[in-house]
């Protein structure tokens, strides 16, 4: 393939943004009617109460806060993957950082909903922030919750601001190509870039700082959000191994949303010439050594807790084993492993489609193990007249379905609004002289599918 | 308005651009009245080096020092205000200081990043100035601001022998 000139990068990723298919509507009415109904079951629970949820005692922490960990899991998709290939300078990382970085911003978002959700009195939800309420009252900070509060919203800055900071250069390539309206928004929203030196070498200053700052940001909303389990004394949760066990399985239910996003792009938005197959394997080797990395993680957990024979935590890991959790924890083991171990490992097998299935595998085996972390400990604490059962009422799946279509729906309106891939990045490889090479056709060529 | 009053050439390639700077240096035109723009950056020539110095880094690490600082006092400050002994730790527990303290130094170092972007950058700034939306297409616009018209005419064939496919007067 020839390299692309500047006006034919131009041309293929402006595309999308122009008008919308009679497809692209139907998709988007679907996911937009999913979201409405999610909320009129949340309008029910906050009329009629937290009662209509599923979650009682023993079990008050249900699908709820299984949606928390797992979304606020999931958004580890972009900004520290794209955070670790732009310090580590990977060019291949170009037409994927975007794509990933607004997986970040919109699971961050839905994951911190979840526990306004869960409170039952949303309203309410301003007793968490910490300020001086004329009580004197103030926030445990002792409490992990509180953590959280600080942990997650510095993520979600540092996210929106490593995501919007790279777009400046491309809304004013649209500002100069649109007309009336649309000209007056994207103006507005390139904030006056030209593209002086000195913008470049600011703008590229700041993302080094912000990929240096967000990694470790990254790696500690996860650590907090495993505290919030391991600092309680139930079976199962009180262990030192929660916090990089949280965060690996977070990388790698990041990784694996991010292969599905790029999978969809690529096919709905005609993105073959720039989302490679060598993207795919080159994340697919990622996801390869996070599938490892996660079934050591639960190894150990397991083997320790064996070991240890201490029984309330022998009776959640008999539960989950052999009783009436383990058809889900197995289903896990083999969603987690079995399917994306060999289809990763495999050279033949890590096409695009292997590591799209591997990773649908991945996303639904990560949720199982989120809502295996939390349901089975607190059904079965240490006394057993406390035992209970959970069962997830209407209320609660349309909100989980709601969030799902949500995260589609965001995506959707995003690619229409703005390149999905950085064109001013892509091009910062295809200096057109004898010099430089043009690597995108030599990496085209490499990678063609 | 005098930011507008420029002359510059609009460049296909970045040698070709390289060579129209060194023929306005040649000039004797000012480097601060040098004019570059690009929608791509060119680290590795010359014409983009101006502006390159910045403290942006020692500033996220003050912003950084200044939230850390922060965060330190509301966490003490809120378990003084309101004490309430939990699980037999001190009352100013140095774990969830630490963890407050921790994250607020990073808030404060990535807020501090971005003002010091939007303000030296000048991003924001609602002044006119010389721009051209070709730039968007790929061309490399290299020019003089403020020229005299003695100046217009020789800047104008020192551009076109350089290599510029076009030049342009505001």
């Amino acid at each position: 393939m020839p390299a692309k000139t500047p006006e034919q990068i131009n041309e293929d990723l402006l595309r999308p943004l122009g008008g919308a298919s009679a497809r692209y509507l139907t998709a988007l009415a679907f996911f937009a009617g999913i979201v409405i109904a999610a909320f009129c079951a949340f309008g029910w629970q906050v009329y009629a109460g937290i009662g209509v949820a599923g979650i009682r005692r023993p079990v008050f922490w249900g699908f709820y806060i299984t949606n928390f960990v797992f979304w606020i899991g999931l958004s580890h998709a972009g900004t520290l993957i794209s955070a670790i290939l732009r310090l580590a300078n990977a060019t291949w990382r170009r037409p994927v950082t975007r794509c990933a970085e607004v997986i970040t911003v919109f699971a961050l978002s839905i994951g911190a909903t979840f526990p306004v959700i869960h409170l039952g009195k949303p309203w309410l939800a301003f007793w968490l922030f910490p300020y001086p309420s004329e009580r004197g009252l103030w926030p445990n900070i002792r409490s992990p919750l509180l953590w959280d509060f600080f942990a997650i919203n510095t993520y979600l800055l540092g996210s929106v601001t490593f995501l919007l900071l790279p777009m400046i250069p491309d809304m004013a390539l649209i500002r100069d190509r649109a007309t009336g309206l649309r000209k007056k928004i994207y103006s507005v929203a390139a904030l006056g870039w030209r593209g002086t030196p000195k913008q470049w070498h600011r703008l590229e200053s700041a993302m080094q700082i912000m990929a240096i700052a967000v990694i470790p940001v990254a790696v500690s909303v996860h650590s907090i959000v495993s505290w919030d389990f391991a600092m309680a004394p139930v079976p199962m949760w009180h262990s030192t191994i929660f916090a990089p066990y949280f965060v690996a399985g977070a990388i790698f239910s990041g990784i694996a949303a991010l292969i599905i996003a790029m999978a969809l792009l690529r096919k709905f938005l005609h993105l073959e010439e720039y989302l490679l197959r060598v993207h795919f394997e080159n994340l697919g080797k990622l996801l390869l050594v996070m599938s490892l990395l996660w079934f050591y993680f639960v190894f150990a957990e397991r083997l320790t807790a064996w070991y240890g024979n201490e029984p309330s935590e022998m009776t959640v890991f008999w539960v989950t084993q052999t009783g009436s959790y383990s058809p889900l924890f197995w289903l896990m083991v083999f969603c987690n492993f079995v399917v994306p171990f060999p289809i990763l490992a495999i050279k033949k097998l890590r096409t695009i489609t292997g590591t799209v299935i591997a990773s649908i595998g991945v996303v639904i085996g990560m949720w199982l193990e989120r809502f295996l972390i939390i349901v089975p400990s607190l059904s079965h604490k240490y006394l057993p007249y406390s035992w209970g059962t959970y069962r997830p009422t209407w209320v609660e799946l349309t909100i989980t379905a709601g969030t799902f279509a949500a995260m589609a729906m965001l995506y959707m309106l995003f690619a229409k609004t703005v390149p999905i891939i950085s064109i001013w990045e892509l091009k910062a490889k295809e200096h057109p002289t004898s010099d430089h090479a043009p690597a995108l056709a030599q990496t085209a060529e490499e990678g063609a599918d | 308005m005098p930011a507008l009053n420029s002359i510059y050439g609009l460049f296909l390639d970045p040698d070709a651009a390289e060579r129209g700077m060194n023929a306005l240096r040649a000039a004797g035109v000012a480097p601060e009245n040098i004019l570059v723009m690009s929608a791509q950056p060119f680290d590795d020539y010359s014409f983009t080096h101006a502006g390159r110095k910045t403290v942006m880094p020692w500033l996220a690490t003050l912003g950084g020092l200044v939230g850390g600082t922060c965060g330190f006092l509301l966490a003490r400050y809120t378990q003084v205000a309101y004490p309430s002994i939990t699980g037999g730790m001190p009352l100013v527990s140095p774990w969830p200081t630490a963890i407050v303290t921790y994250e607020l130094t990073m808030f404060g170092a990535v807020m501090t990043t971005v003002i010091t972007l939007l303000i030296t950058a000048r991003l924001g700034r609602r002044r006119p100035a010389p721009y051209d939306p070709e730039i968007s297409n790929g061309k490399i616009l290299i020019g003089a601001l403020d020229p005299s018209d003695a100046e217009r005419a020789d800047l104008e064939r020192r551009l076109l022998s350089a290599g510029a496919e076009r030049v342009k007067s505001t």
